[in-house]
């Protein structure tokens, strides 16, 4: 350790013959490509020719995706019918709220639709309601899936303050979201006929099968001192409560559809529909709009034209760039790899 | 352990010496007249604080109780221990402020206060902080096992009884005695009590402490010469009165009371701690100072904690995210006050009346609930902060210095040393250096020199040529011939790297001399490269004055003061001398027959070989006096008498000292040997002159009478009359001829200098050595060469012992800096280069508080800076000024205990491993083996770092703000709420598992070009110097992407699934849907971002990249196939709703293109019409245009230098200009005499 050849340096000599320490290569790093950074590697540079392809081949796929979806977002008929405030009274305009929350009143009120265009089943039967916080974060937390999955876990009610408890014990379901249930009811008749709404599998399957359970039964809902929207028959099983469970599954923005049946009727274009319906839930306290939707679908659901304009723009930007780029390539060219353009070229007294 | 030091006899140095070793019998008395006086107060300890230290020798026991119990050897440095680690490093981990944030925001999370369950903060936090803890504690078990390396070190300790035994380095404790054998280090702070040499001189290297090359002589007291063996020591007691533990290291006081009587200590008896015993077989020592009181360790300051630039940078931009943050939670608080004061009492489904005792949702309350509510919401938008950030920085950089730990070219075959980055923290830091700040010897230098050419009667040998020559006629010859390389000479030159110049391996130099280009000289023997057959074998018989050859040869043999000593394996002699060129001397003057072989107290004796006879002569030379060398007079001279009773002055020393001595007929040669001095310096060797003098009996005998006077004399004049003595009689010389000693370059400094001044890196040279020899290497490193202008800064010789001489001094440094300041501001010629040569002294009086600034200006306009003879503290003040002065990154590399101090202070210390002394390594973040590996760790490593971690960097910020701000987004739909649209668990795998790998993988394996590319174009380097990829242009330009891509992202989806149904089924989209869309979006955009941010893709990226995307929707998954109690809505989601659903993929799709077009256009536009440097190289090689178009590559790789001032190629241009300039005034000369039109060549 002491006796370093190398470093005895000062004058000590003895030809070749000195000592040289044992070369110790036990701290020899090992080759390999990843130890070196020479794995094999694809370096691919954006050369003109690139730019102006992949422009191009984005405009090709999102112009036509674009096209298709607007089609199909055109082909769906919708008949959209906002009726909270036609449905006051002449009378109670002026205290809507107190009209909503009267439960002596008669609320029932009669809508005359007409469709717009062919209306091929199944016709989907939706409410809307605007102004409506079901994203609130008080309202997201205030439920208790273990209680809607089993029935042994039926008094719990831990997350579901402040709608949990009634002076007889727990309330199943319990929690804001159950207790606020929409409440409001759609008939139809078409000419003179009535189409049954069809309120079968509007829930996702899932949720039927294994969030709600088939042995959980309502128990002490809605029967404490307020009364919040739709009551459940008590009979039946939280996964046959459809209704329940659609609106258990709160909507990411304030206005929302949710799925209240369908029809399996085909309506042809200037058919009326009479709706009768119950005019129940209060949304006049937070002026929430209601509207009563029935609409087709396409392969892409409902009617929007949004995502066909979003591509159609895309698609149409990426055909311009290409040109622009193409355009201005030819104009003033640039050599690749050209030497030239090296800064120390470019700007020589840079340095 | 008898060694072969043992076989020579005890020699009396003191009889030789002149100046420094003498002890007079009257300064004895003159001693014993304080100690007689001190030892009336012998009970006392010295007077004054700090003088409390009492050591007890030989007495093993008394030093194990209070209050004597110093501190035992034991050495650390480790951070932490066992039971200080964990709170000391939780400590660090949370002065991060972002981490203490996190930190609160999981403290919070168990309240419901927190928007998200508090696994899904408490796990990222645990992860992350104890990763980097992870790192630190191995980090720190390096440490440790480096003390313990130095602490297991053995030495002989007297264990009682006269018997000496090996024991480990730490036990030993104050008031042993220990045995240091030659060429070992000492373990403690020791008082010289013996020596191998009869009056207890010993030397001493102190290259680990001051940098230092020449040996330093330490004399122990004569009362204590007699413990000369190990038996002697059976009964020795003494006690030692010190001063307490300091740094200071050319001080002490104390005294030693032996048997009654008290002597007086100072600096010339105490070893200190990682010096090296030399040139003495043996020393007996008794223990002052151990551990961490001995004065190398009290100098050991607490490594500081260093972070780079950009970190510090990011950290910046931290603080604007954080700003950030807390504005948006801020609006997001006052939107939810409102919105809970006004409309909450509307929104009967939430029951506003019923609060459940907190005041979350009061609308009586709305300002304590939005107070409450800014927490929530700090939580909540917490993903704006990276908090994987530094835990990624930190995987990255690991793995980083592995690479650079691995490098196979930065491992040294000699040494066995790989390159090691210590700290990895500073990886990035690496590409980003302005100035290197460099030690000498031991970094540039290996401490060796070799005997190159000598200059005898105005002859010159020895055929080496200088480089710098070969490669201006090389270059000058292929522009002439017109040939197509231009330019590309020196790069060639060194690329071929000595394999020969090809197709020319015979140059014609201007000078006529023909000289041979082999490939490099391969020393056969140590200190000797001499190559010239004229003087070999016994030739120089037949040269043209055989008589002044065999003088030269002999002044080389008997003028030193070294020692031989037998080396049995081979029967060779080995020389122990005091300067390593005093070595190179001895081995050629064996080398060329005339080998000294034995001193004796009066001779020294030569074995002279001559080829008439096959047995050597042996010859004596009585020497009658030896006047030495010191750095005041510079010449050393013996007086001998020879064998036919011929008395000779034999002198060498500096060539203006010996010329301006010479006598009148001694000037024969001195024209001749003057040029061939130039010629030596020009080339960086280091020249002495060789002279002597014929002596008459009468008049010697005379001059001894006054130098044995001078030499008796007492008193503070007695050097003065020394000097004066030695003088006299060294006059009138005649000039035998002059040495040139190659202070050997370790292998490829030059060329390594050269190419990091081509990419604009700064050099300077801090040095504890001499002027001379700075200067010297200066030339041989190309810092320096002929036609720069040398500002040269030292303090007056007037030593003035005014009051104001300090001032005086100063003023005059003051002086000089304003006149440099004003010259190179009035130079006018492009070219021209100028060198800053300082001294140490000069130096203490530059860095003072209202000079350094104006010295740090005048030294950046110097192409080149060598400081000289400044101390460790200088070398860190210096290094401090560059840093805080010029505001740039500061490299610091050396190898010695005396560069712990610069290495510490810059911002990155580079260490030289592989020689002894492991301090600098210790302190160093990177340690090399060889300075030549500087290049690859700069140039290569340096710049990927630099860009990895820069645009790693970037993106992170990008990816995070394109996430977390669609959290905000979703806020205002939720009446600020603080409902996220996210699973926790989408948040938690976002940083954690979806986008981190590909991130790394950016970090770990970005290439731009490729490692020889970014050697052959070193002006690449500048890229990471100015900061390109890191500055506020480019970070806010992320930063806004970011913002572009979370708009595109939130308001897309929200645009697409509105509320109409999104299924042929009819359903609508939940909140659930929604967010894994918008955050199935966000993964694809953000994975799509980094394949277009990276250029270099193994199968490695290529993997990360699409398998986070992978990940993701197998997550998906896998999540929704576990229980509805742990995934709650998205519960069977991908298989159910999402996968069969067109406008899921569309959407993804759409957005993924939306959110990456910008960007991509930037690049094509950028690339196409404003291209970057590794842009075009990087299209050069993807054409493969470097093999099509050589001379074009060649081109343009000459040009990638940055224009130097310094460095071998600039020397070369230079030179090029001055030979250019010769031929043009010829030419133009030619051509006014003759009329004849020959156009000038094309090269005018």
């Amino acid at each position: 350790m002491m006796n370093n050849s190398g470093a005895s340096a000062a004058g000590s000599s003895s030809g070749s013959g000195e000592g040289q320490a044992p070369r110790r290569n036990s701290k020899r790093p090992k080759y390999s490509r990843f130890t070196q950074q020479e794995l094999p590697a694809c370096k691919p540079i954006l050369t003109p020719r690139w730019v102006i392809s992949v422009f191009t081949l984005v405009g090709i796929i999102f112009v036509p995706i674009g096209l298709v979806s607007l089609m199909a977002s055109r082909d769906v008929v919708e008949i959209v019918d906002r009726y909270d405030s036609a449905c006051v009274p002449p009378n109670m305009t002026d205290d809507k709220v107190a009209y909503a929350q009267n439960a002596a009143i008669d609320k029932t009120c009669t809508r005359i639709l007409k469709v717009p265009k062919d209306m091929d089943q199944p016709i989907y039967v939706y409410y809307q309601l605007d102004n409506f916080y079901q994203n609130h974060r008080r309202y997201v937390k205030s439920r208790n899936d273990e209680q809607l999955m089993s029935a042994k876990k039926a008094n719990d009610s831990s997350g579901c303050d402040p709608e949990a408890t009634t002076g007889n014990g727990t309330i199943v379901p319990c929690g804001l979201i159950a207790w606020s249930l929409f409440n409001d009811t759609y008939s139809f008749i078409h000419g003179n006929k009535n189409i049954t709404v069809n309120k079968h599998n509007i829930s996702w399957k899932s949720d039927r099968d294994h969030k709600f359970g088939k042995d959980v039964y309502p128990k002490n809902f809605q029967n404490g001192a307020l009364i919040g929207g739709a009551k459940l028959d008590p009979k039946k099983s939280l996964s046959e409560q459809e209704d329940l469970i659609v609106w258990m599954r709160t909507a990411a923005l304030p206005t929302f559809r949710k799925l209240y049946g369908r029809i399996e009727v085909d309506l042809k274009a200037n058919d009326t529909i009479t709706v009768t319906l119950k005019n129940n839930y209060n949304t006049y306290s937070f002026n929430g709009k209601k509207k009563l939707v029935l609409s087709t679908t396409s392969w892409l659901g409902g009617k929007n034209d949004f995502l066909g304009i979003a591509y159609l723009t895309v698609g149409g930007l990426c055909f311009f760039l290409a040109t622009a780029f193409t355009v201005v390539y030819l104009v003033k060219p640039r050599k690749l790899g050209d030497p030239s353009y090296l800064s120390w070229n470019r700007n020589p007294q840079g340095h | 352990m008898p060694r072969t030091g043992r076989i020579r006899e005890k020699l009396r140095w003191s009889k030789i010496y002149t100046f420094s070793c003498i002890r007079h019998p009257e300064s004895i008395n003159a001693d014993a007249g304080p100690s007689l006086s001190l030892s009336l107060s012998l009970s006392l300890p010295l007077p004054g604080p700090g003088h409390s230290r009492i050591v007890r020798c030989n007495q093993p026991r008394a030093h194990k109780r209070k209050p004597l119990d110093y501190p035992t050897n034991y050495i650390s440095t480790t951070k932490y221990n066992i039971v200080t680690f964990l709170p000391k490093a939780i400590f660090e981990q949370f002065r991060r402020v972002a981490n203490l944030y996190f930190l609160l925001a999981a403290c919070l999370s168990v309240t419901s206060i927190s928007p998200f369950s508090p696994v899904s903060m408490i796990a990222p936090l645990a992860f992350v902080v104890g990763l980097s803890m992870a790192k630190e504690a191995l980090e720190d078990w390096r440490r440790f096992v480096q003390d313990m390396k130095v602490n297991l070190r053995k030495a002989l300790v007297h264990k009682g009884n006269g018997r000496f035994s090996n024991k480990f380095w730490h036990k030993i404790r104050v008031g042993d005695v220990v045995r240091v054998e030659k060429n070992q280090f000492f373990p403690a702070d020791l008082l010289l009590l013996s020596s191998g040499y009869e009056d207890g001189i010993c030397y001493v290297e102190t290259m680990n402490l001051d940098g230092e090359t020449n040996l330093k002589v330490k004399r122990s007291l004569e009362v204590t010469l007699p413990f000369e063996d190990d038996r002697s020591f059976k009964d020795f007691t003494a006690t030692i009165r010190c001063e307490d533990p300091n740094p200071s290291l050319y001080t002490f006081a104390g005294n030693l009371e032996h048997e009654r009587q008290v002597y007086a200590l100072d600096p010339s008896q105490v070893l200190l701690r990682d010096s090296k015993l030399r040139n003495t077989s043996y020393i007996y020592g008794v223990v002052i100072f151990t551990g961490h009181d001995t004065k190398v360790m009290q100098n050991a300051t607490e490594s500081p904690s260093k972070r780079s630039r950009v970190e510090k940078k990011m950290d910046r931009i931290i603080y604007i995210l954080f700003t950030v943050l807390v504005l948006v939670s801020l609006i997001s608080s006052l939107g939810f006050a409102v919105k809970t004061k006004l409309e909450m009492p509307s929104w009967w489904y939430l029951q506003p009346q019923r609060g459940d005792n907190s005041h979350l949702y009061s609308p009586s309350t709305p300002g304590l609930s939005g107070i409450f509510h800014l927490v929530t919401a700090l939580i909540l938008y917490g993903y704006l902060i990276p908090i994987s950030l530094y835990v990624s920085i930190e995987v990255v950089k690991v793995l980083q210095a592995m690479f650079i730990n691995q490098d196979l070219q930065m491992y040294d075959e000699e040494t066995g040393n790989p390159a090691q980055a210590r700290t990895s923290n500073l990886n990035e830091e690496l590409g980003q250096v302005d100035t290197i700040l460099s030690d000498k010897t031991g970094t540039l230098t290996c401490n060796q020199m070799d005997f190159l050419k000598c200059s005898i009667a105005g002859f010159p040998y020895g055929l080496s040529s200088s480089e710098v020559e070969i490669a201006a006629a090389k270059q000058i010859a292929s522009e002439e011939s017109g040939g197509s390389v231009q330019n590309g000479g020196g790069i060639d030159y060194w690329e071929n790297g000595g394999s020969g110049f090809g197709s020319s391996p015979e140059i014609e130099l201007e000078g006529g001399i023909t000289c041979k280009i082999e490939k490099p000289r391969k020393p056969m023997i140590r200190g000797f490269s001499f190559e010239d057959d004229r003087l070999m074998q016994g030739n120089w018989m037949s040269e043209p004055n055989p008589g002044t050859i065999l003088l030269f040869f002999r002044i080389l043999a008997v003028c030193h003061t070294a020692i031989p000593e037998l080396d049995e394996e081979t029967g060779g002699f080995t020389y122990e001398a005091e300067s390593p060129d005093e070595g190179a001397f001895l081995v050629a003057a064996r080398e060329f027959g005339f080998e000294f072989c034995r001193r004796t107290q009066t001779s020294v004796f030569v074995r002279e070989r001559y080829p008439s006879s096959a047995e050597p002569i042996e010859r004596e030379f009585k020497i009658l006096n030896l006047l030495e060398f010191n750095s005041k007079r510079k010449r050393m001279s013996v007086v001998i008498r020879d064998e036919n009773g011929q008395l000779l002055l034999l002198c060498k020393g500096a060539d203006s000292i010996i010329f301006d001595r010479l006598s009148k007929n001694g000037r024969m040669y001195e024209a001749d040997t003057s040029k061939h001095l130039n010629e030596y310096g020009e080339a960086g060797l280091r020249t002495l002159a060789l002279a002597y003098r014929k002596l008459e009996e009468s008049e010697y005998s005379a001059w001894n009478t006054e130098f044995l006077k001078a030499k008796t004399a007492l008193g503070p004049d007695r050097e003065a009359q020394l000097e004066q003595a030695a003088d006299m009689i060294e006059k009138e010389l005649v000039l035998v001829g002059a040495t040139a000693v190659e202070d050997k370059l370790q292998k490829g400094v030059p060329q390594c200098i050269d190419k990091l001044a081509q990419a604009g890196l700064k050099i300077w040279v801090l040095t504890g050595d001499k002027m001379e020899t700075a200067v010297n290497i200066g030339f041989a490193c190309s810092l320096l060469r002929q036609g720069m202008k040398q500002i040269r800064l030292s303090p007056m010789n007037k030593e003035l012992i005014t009051q104001d001489a300090n001032k005086a001094v100063k003023e005059d440094i003051q002086k000089q800096i304003t006149n440099a300041s004003q010259m190179i501001k009035l130079e006018t010629d492009p070219h021209a280069a100028f060198a800053l040569i300082i001294d140490g002294k000069a130096l203490t009086y530059a860095l003072e508080e209202d000079m350094k600034h104006q010295f740090l200006s005048l030294a950046v306009d110097c192409a080149s800076v060598i400081c000289c003879r400044v101390s460790p503290k200088q070398k860190a003040l210096v290094t401090r000024l560059v840093k805080e002065g010029t505001g740039k990154v500061t490299l610091a590399i050396g190898d010695g205990a005396n560069d712990v101090g610069m290495i510490q202070e810059a911002d990155i210390g580079v260490g030289i491993s592989g020689v002894e002394g492991m301090q600098a390594v210790m302190a160093s973040d990177f340690s090399i083996s060889q300075f030549r590996y500087l290049e690859r760790l700069l140039v290569v490593h340096g710049h990927w770092c630099y860009k990895r971690i820069a645009q790693m960097i970037c993106y992170f910020f990008y990816k995070n703000i394109a996430f977390g701000l669609t959290l905000f987004y979703f806020e205002a739909y939720t009446g600020f709420s603080g409902q996220s649209v996210y699973d926790d668990w989408y948040m938690i795998l976002f940083n954690v598992l979806l986008t981190s790998l590909p991130v790394i993988s950016l970090g770990v394996f970005e290439q731009d070009v490729s490692s020889e590319v970014c050697l052959q174009f070193p002006a690449l380097y500048q890229q990471g110097a100015k900061n390109l990829f890191f500055d506020w242009y480019r970070i806010i330009g992320w930063m806004a992407n970011g913002l572009y891509s979370s708009l595109m992202i939130f308001f897309l989806n929200i645009g697409i699934f509105f509320t109409q149904a999104f299924l042929r089924g009819g359903q609508t989209a939940d909140m659930a849907a929604i967010g894994t869309t918008m955050f199935t979006c966000i993964i694809c955009a953000v994975n799509m971002q980094i394949a277009l941010t990276m250029s270099h893709f193994t199968w490695i990226q290529i993997v990360l990249v699409w398998g986070s995307i992978a990940t993701w929707y197998l997550f998906l998954l896998a999540y929704g196939e576990s229980s509805p109690l742990v995934s709650g809505d998205a519960f069977r989601l991908l298989v159910e709703a999402l996968a069969p659903a067109p406008i899921f993929w569309a959407v993804t799709l759409l957005v993924a293109a939306a959110c990456n077009l910008p960007y991509l256009i930037h690049i094509s536009y950028q690339r196409l019409y404003n291209p970057m440097d590794h842009h075009v190289i990087q299209e050069i090689k993807y054409y493969k245009k470097d093999v099509e178009d050589q001379i074009m590559w060649t081109r343009e790789r000459s040009k990638a230098r940055w224009a130097t001032k310094i460095g071998f190629t600039a020397r070369v241009d230079a030179k090029i200009r001055q030979l250019k300039g010769k031929l043009h005034s010829k030419v133009s000369s030619l051509s006014g005499q003759t009329v004849v039109a020959t156009p000038p060549p094309d090269v005018l």
